[in-house]
């Protein structure tokens, strides 16, 4: 019975433990912003953070969550002031299908709290998420835009 | 060719009845406000007494629909535009959706387009709608300025309109569109489709706006079909025969049904083995109350299959059965002149063979449907790019006449051809009809990359000869491959060359003497159209055979594709993009792309630079590609840069955005992708075998240069993909001297 908290709402789960955190959002908490894309954690469009880390929640289950805290796109924001983030994805236009770009967005936030100011090395080291539409050069220039809002926000 | 949807002139004067009808008031901005809120689905359709594509709110703000589906492609901005632009408003305070399927049955009985054709594919919706949706904005305007004129009690002719006001210059009265819409609405549309303004006035178009819809994406409020949700729902997933046209031999389905939330199980009979496909393989549907049941009680489905016609079939068989058929002699299409004599005269001649293996989509929103089958009528809510293929399917696979199928068309999670077919959508009406309520169905990754509709195999010969003063005088291409047109009602096995070789390509009107030769392979394989079709292919065999003519001529590969293409003028062109093709307009392009990427500059060991150009669609693209190699078989892209001719553009953002996707689509395509066949059926089951290419791989920099020289516009989804991979070989070529002909790459530069 993982007692957890989503986006700072507490939540008692009490159905099936191997069912995956993906599905537990998407279709008993209405959280659509994590989609479903491979359900292997190979694509990278369901990650949601787990205690502040990017985690795939299509092969997360409900039993490893026991305290955690979730939070999914849908609480990145503060109210309708955008995360970072969000913001550099709006200023480099980065989204052209966008189904993939939730999870693009949590695993950059991710990163972003370990490395303030990643390289381009460290962003190819680092972000697996897949793009099908293939926004990879708009998505490197945001991660850049974002690290830099993100610390003329922090100053 | 991906079935464009051609308008003619009553579609103009349709889209001119909806541009009129629909300055309404009210409606719609709540609705369109619900949505910002975060309700859930259904997203604001127009419907009821709204319709059509535009609503002109209270406090000034424009609604606009965009009639085509938007996959990615900024259909949900550009299509718009058109409309904005005669409309007279700014655009930042239009926002917009997509518009359902709007269909009626014609005066012929047959179901025709209410105001203008819906499909997304070939590169098609900017230059289908270009005229029609300008032509709807400028009769919103007209309607406007018709009820200005009625208040303020003078002559239409001395009111202007612009940025959502209507003004009377010598009064100094003025009226905003917000006040006078109500009134407009009810105005008799003028018989006459009012002048559209000439290009030199553009305000809107050919200025770079950003994607209307992105700030839904970016908190997670866009609404996916994957995301639809209806009351009373229940939830689907298929396990099908992975055998090409194999069968069910046995099914247990005592398990599954014991799953708790498992609701029925359901089966789906196959498509036949000759006929087209409605859905494309036999199989059962576990229906329950969760999608985790229903995933679960597929688990514990046990179903025996038969192999099927195709059991012997792998992707080395059907390459040896390739390589068998060119020993031969085919079917030939085009026959310029005397090939086998200018090739045996000739003073030099080439020869070389690539291959291409079957792709497969893989959109990252798996296919998916909401389907609901009721007494009344069936409502469908999908991601599909053309929702009147949907509306078809359902008739068809239900027996229901079209006029009681609502297709509700959603964004959609990636297209790339896959969504032009809509067997997912037929798959859901079936089950919802079975188990009588709302079924939303869902596909699994394994589901989507072993049951696509993929892109064709096949085995390119090429030749060309050359006369002792350098001129080309001889050329043929031999192609074996299964073509995408089998299974098509009504289309003999001897049409089946045309979705594979376009026989009006370059450099088919540059050579006196040229054959091209069809030799139609079988595979149980599904076939369909894949990013640009054929042109992806022949593009990469063309484009990289004459890298090697050049090197083995010792001439400049530029210069070589330069001369061969010649001064502009205008060719035929029958295929679609048609109907002309101006050889000058690609020569330009490889220029501009040329001169900004530094093509001919002398590269540093293990780097290498390659250039390529197509025709593609009715646009024109060059690319040159930088690569860097290392010793170890290591690749990286570091730079494309690109020249594109589209005519008008409509959104340069959108151009360079298609074009920055193309290039990606393109390489991500030709670095790792193949689907492999062993014993009749697809062995890649999730993105580990079907490695789509991550960040790590994809060039840091894209320049898009764009050429826009007021010609009619084509459209841009398509043309940034097929110059990549002949670009990206011919640069392999300097930086290694390893000649790619076999695509993916792979592997091949570390033998």
């Amino acid at each position: 019975m993982p007692k957890l908290t989503i986006n700072g709402q507490t939540v008692d789960y009490s159905g099936d433990p191997g069912m995956p955190l993906l599905w537990y959002l998407r279709d008993e908490q209405g959280l659509k912003g994590a989609k479903f894309g491979c359900g292997a954690g190979l694509c990278g469009a369901c990650t949601v953070h787990v205690n502040g880390e990017a985690r795939r929640s299509c092969v997360t289950p409900m039993a490893a969550l026991e305290g955690a805290s979730v939070t999914t796109i849908e609480g990145l924001s503060d109210g309708e002031t955008l995360h970072p983030v969000q913001e550099a994805w709006l200023a480099e236009d980065v989204a052209q299908c966008g189904y993939c770009q939730t999870g693009q967005i949590m695993a950059v936030a991710a990163l972003l709290e370990t490395n303030a100011n990643p390289s381009d090395g460290d962003i190819d080291e680092s972000l697996t998420n897949i793009c099908r539409c293939g926004t990879y050069y708009r998505l490197r220039k945001a991660v850049h835009r974002a690290a830099e809002l993100k610390s003329g926000r922090a100053s | 060719m991906n079935a464009p949807v051609i308008h003619n002139r009553r579609d103009i004067l349709r889209y001119a009845a909806a541009g009129g009808a629909l300055v309404i008031a009210a409606p719609i901005a709540s609705r369109v406000r619900a949505q910002r809120d975060g309700s859930p689905f259904p997203t604001p359709w127009f419907e009821g007494p709204v319709g059509g594509f535009v609503a002109i709110n209270p406090d000034e703000t424009v609604t606009i629909a965009f009639p085509n589906p938007e996959m990615g492609q900024g259909v949900d901005t550009s299509l718009p535009m058109l409309l904005a632009e005669e409309l007279e408003v700014d655009f930042d305070r239009v926002s917009t959706v997509q518009m359902p399927l709007e269909i009626m049955r014609g005066e012929d009985g047959e179901m025709t387009w209410k105001y203008a054709p819906q499909g997304s594919g070939g590169s098609y919706s900017i230059p289908g709608h270009y005229e029609g949706l300008r032509q709807a904005g400028a009769l919103a305007r007209t309607l406007l300025i018709s009820a200005a004129a009625a208040q303020f009690g003078v002559p239409a002719s001395e009111l202007v309109a612009a940025r959502g006001v209507v003004r009377h210059e010598a009064s100094g009265k003025k009226a905003s569109y917000g006040e006078l819409a109500a009134a407009a609405a009810s105005i008799e549309p003028p018989a006459e489709a009012p002048a559209l303004k000439p290009q030199s006035e553009f305000r809107l178009i050919g200025t770079p706006q950003k994607m209307k819809n992105a700030r839904a994406i970016v908190t997670g409020e866009a609404t996916f079909g994957i995301d639809a949700e209806k009351p009373g729902m229940l939830y689907a997933v298929m396990s099908r025969c992975p055998y090409f046209d194999g069968t069910a031999k046995s099914v247990d389905d005592s398990a599954a049904r014991k799953v708790s939330g498992v609701v029925d199980i359901v089966k789906i009979e196959g498509p036949g083995p000759t006929g087209p496909y409605d859905v494309q393989a036999e199989g059962y549907a576990v229906v329950a109350t969760s999608l985790w049941a229903a995933m679960k009680g597929r688990r514990a489905l046990q179903i025996e299959w038969n192999t099927g016609p195709y059991a012997e079939e792998s992707s080395g068989s059907f390459k040896r059965q390739c390589a068998e058929l060119l020993e031969g002699t085919g079917q030939i299409v085009r026959d310029d002149g005397d090939f086998d004599a200018a090739f045996a005269n000739a003073a030099e001649t080439y020869e070389a063979t690539y291959w291409q293996p079957y792709v497969s989509h893989a959109p990252l929103e798996p296919q998916n449907c909401l389907a609901d089958v009721t007494e009344d009528g069936v409502e469908i809510i999908a991601p599909t790019q053309m929702p009147s293929g949907a509306s078809r399917i359902v008739a068809a696979a239900l027996g229901v006449d079209r006029e009681k199928i609502k297709i509700l068309p959603t964004r959609l999670g990636g297209g790339f051809g896959r969504r032009l077919s809509n067997d997912y959508v037929a798959e859901a009406a079936l089950i919802s009809k079975a188990v009588k309520a709302p079924v939303k169905l869902i596909w699994t990754r394994d589901d989507d990359l072993q049951h696509d509709f993929y892109r064709p195999s096949g085995m390119h010969q090429l030749k060309a000869g050359f006369d002792a003063d350098g001129n080309l005088v001889a050329w043929t291409h031999r192609l074996a491959s299964a073509s995408k047109y089998y299974r098509r009602p009504n289309l003999p096995e001897s049409d089946y060359w045309q979705a594979e070789l376009y026989p009006d390509d370059f450099p088919s009107q540059f050579v006196n003497n040229v054959r091209l030769e069809y030799f139609s392979a079988r595979s149980g394989a599904p076939r369909g159209s894949w990013r640009a079709p054929a042109h992806t292919a022949n593009a990469f065999v063309v484009q990289s055979f004459l890298d090697e003519i050049a090197e083995g001529r010792g001439e400049d590969p530029l210069a070589l594709r330069l001369r061969l293409l010649g001064e502009a003028r205008e060719l035929p062109y029958e295929q679609h993009g048609g109907p002309v093709f101006n050889p000058g307009r690609l020569a330009e392009c490889l220029r501009v792309a040329a001169e900004k990427g530094g093509y001919g500059e002398k590269m540093p060991a293990g780097r290498g630079r390659g250039i390529a150009g197509h025709f593609t669609f009715g646009g024109y693209c060059a690319q040159v590609v930088d690569v860097e190699t290392d010793d170890q078989g290591g690749l990286r892209v570091t730079k494309v840069v690109a020249a594109v001719d589209i005519g008008t553009v409509i959104n340069p953002n959108g151009v360079a955005a298609q074009l920055e996707s193309g290039v990606n689509d393109g390489l991500s395509t030709a670095l790792r992708l193949a689907i492999n066949i062993d014993g009749g059926r697809v062995t890649n089951a999730n993105f580990d075998t079907y490695q789509l290419m991550k960040i790590a791989d994809a060039p840091p920099v894209v320049e898009t240069h764009i050429i826009d020289n007021g010609e009619t516009p084509s459209g841009m989804g398509e043309m940034g993909l097929p110059p990549l991979a002949p670009a990206l070989a011919n640069a392999i070529f300097e930086a290694t001297g390893k000649r790619i002909r076999s695509l993916p790459i792979a592997d091949q530069l570390n033998s």
